[in-house]
């Protein structure tokens, strides 16, 4: 039961492991590179031969190079109107003089923003309903029944199924003068929230039905009731299956994500990638393997700070931390 | 005092099982006065915690009933506090807010400043409050039950039911923890019903013990009063004959009249 680990045993053995520890994933990573570019130059396109490592890294310095581009001229636009306003005011004081918005194109770093604005608003979305959900059929062994078949069978749906469903759906109920948000990311998100809110659920529901026995005996014995059971007792004891479950969606979140941009033209990653497609310039491909490794590293970081926010928030420290 | 301050009269019980009724307890009458330590011992599957769990609340009788003070049993509550085998303490809590929540639920009517005092009253009465604000997982098996039971009796309980409470403790420890025990004892004057495996716990600690026989349909044997006087110490009580008679007692109920060996044919499941 005692988990303290002597803290000069971690020190004393670290440094060779740690060594290893680093040398060991940065061959796979450089070995990989390798092998991508020997294959990529075997396959021939109607776009030229298929970007590797080093065409993709000059990609992403053009990528870097244009936002830093599209940037100065947004401040030039704005450097521009302020002087002009300043020479209207000084003619006339009365003048009435706005500023207008800036609407160039969103660049790559605009559209990362984009997409994880729109990811944590459906993974928020799917946490507030899966877990309270979750609670409610772990607790109810007659509910439980009663849901699992759904559940089971919306589970495996694909975004892309969903997501013309929901496109008519919101088009339909989304309709305001003048809208809060875009409709594509409202889009975006209700397929997000649609895919990612089981892998909680099922979690929270499975924790919750597998409580400890005694502890349940114990808030019986205390006459802890509704909420405060639930409180006390029920949320505690299931923290730890609820975030593996929080993880688990968080990752589906971040992939259908991609998808339901791709389609609903909300302007993130999933749209960098589709306009790069149609575009089919001779850098598209090159730009979108750019996209491809972002994409990834963005959903490698989102996991590692899930895993970071339960070592702080849960009292289980001997989780499930891979 | 009324005499029968607890008493179970004519209880059976039954748990419908998948190969139909299983009868794990049958004809149980047993009385106990306030301030009375009762241990019961019988072997694995002898219903023991059943009889714990009637009195706790946590089962219902299929037929007779519990009565306490003169009302009966209907649901668990804390005025028949249990003591679990392996602690039952909230992983997610410290040792201090364990007692905390079980204070802080019971009585509800009190101050806050005077149910913080009642904590560390209890967690001091068990000799806990070094490790306060320890959490359980940090703390020593032995510690774990001395929460334990300072969480049972911080709800000032009318009963307390220990369910083997020592079972999982080394011999060292478990010594230690009977001592704290009848120490605790010899100032609340609980009434207590302790399951226990152990002839000598049995012996050093109880009034009485009742010895059941083996399940299914597992009764009371035989009851089997301790007049040994107290404070006892369990060194000198090594030497006293009248100790070691008592003792051989319940060796040869469990042993001669109700071997379990002789009995196997019987499925008994239910602990």
């Amino acid at each position: 039961m005692m988990n303290i680990i002597p803290l000069s045993r971690l020190s004393g053995l670290a440094s060779p492991r740690r060594l290893s520890r680093a040398l060991i994933p940065m061959l796979g990573i450089t070995g990989f590179l390798l092998i991508w570019h020997l294959l990529a130059a075997q396959v021939t396109t109607s776009l030229g031969t298929l970007p590797g490592p080093v065409q993709t890294g000059q990609q992403l310095v053009n990528l870097v190079q244009e936002h830093q581009a599209e940037r100065s001229r947004e401040r030039a636009f704005y450097d521009r109107q302020i002087a002009r306003n300043l020479t209207i005011k000084a003619e006339n004081p009365d003048a009435q003089v706005r500023i207008r918005a800036f609407t160039g194109r969103p660049t790559f770093f605009d559209q990362i923003l984009t997409s994880l604005k729109t990811v944590a608003a459906g993974f928020l979305l799917a946490m507030v309903i899966a877990i309270p959900a979750g609670i409610a059929l772990g607790l109810n062994k007659n509910l439980y029944q009663a849901m699992n078949p759904v559940v089971q069978l919306l589970k495996p749906v694909s975004p892309l199924a969903w997501l013309p469903l929901v496109t008519i759906v919101v088009s339909a109920l989304y309709v305001t003068p003048e809208p809060l948000v875009s409709k594509s990311f409202l889009i975006s998100l209700v397929t997000v929230t649609l895919c990612s809110l089981w892998p909680t659920l099922i979690n929270t529901a499975v924790g919750v039905a597998g409580m400890d026995k005694d502890l349940v005996n114990v808030s019986k014995m205390l006459r802890l009731r509704g909420l405060t059971h639930v409180r006390q007792i029920v949320l505690p004891s299931a923290i730890p299956m609820i975030f593996t479950g929080l993880r688990l969606s968080l990752g589906v979140a971040w992939m259908v994500l991609i998808a339901a941009e791709m389609l609903a033209q909300n302007p993130g990653l999933g749209k960098f990638v589709w306009d790069e497609f149609q575009n089919g310039s001779s850098d598209s491909m090159a730009r979108i393997m750019v996209a491809v490794v972002v994409i990834g590293l963005i959903g490698y970081l989102l996991d590692r700070l899930m895993l970071a926010l339960q070592q702080q928030l849960s009292w289980d420290k001997t989780g499930n931390h891979r | 005092m009324s005499k029968h301050y607890l008493e179970l009269s004519g209880v059976d019980m039954r748990f419908s099982t998948d190969k139909g009724e299983f009868e794990a307890l049958k004809n149980i009458n047993l009385r106990l006065k306030k301030g009375e330590f009762v241990s019961l011992i019988g072997h694995s599957g002898c219903g023991k915690s059943t009889v714990l769990n009637l009195v706790a609340g946590l089962y219902t009788a299929s037929t007779g009933g519990v009565i306490l003070e003169g009302r009966e049993v209907d649901g668990p509550g804390p005025e028949r506090a249990v003591v679990f085998q392996n602690h039952a303490l909230l992983p997610w809590l410290t040792v201090e807010q364990n007692i905390a929540l079980a204070v802080d639920n019971t009585f509800t009517r009190h101050g806050k400043a005077e149910r913080r005092e009642r904590v560390a009253h209890f967690l001091a009465l068990v000799h806990m409050n070094h490790a306060a604000h320890k959490l359980p997982g940090e703390i020593s098996g032995g510690m774990k039950q001395r929460v334990g039971i300072a969480r049972a009796l911080a709800v000032d309980p009318k009963v307390l039911l220990m369910d083997e409470p020592f079972g999982a403790l080394d011999a060292l420890t478990r010594a230690h923890l009977q001592d704290s025990l009848m120490e605790i004892q010899a100032e609340l004057g609980n009434t207590v019903i302790m399951i226990t495996h152990d002839v000598d716990e049995a012996v050093l600690l109880s009034d009485r013990i009742v010895m059941m026989t083996n399940g299914p349909s597992a009764t009371i044997g035989e009851i089997l009063d301790i007049p040994l006087q107290r404070p006892r110490n369990r060194v000198l009580l090594s030497d006293d004959t009248h100790y070691h008679q008592l003792r051989r007692r319940v060796l040869s109920f469990l042993y001669e009249g109700h071997n379990k060996v002789s009995q196997l044919g019987g499925k008994a499941n239910v602990a």
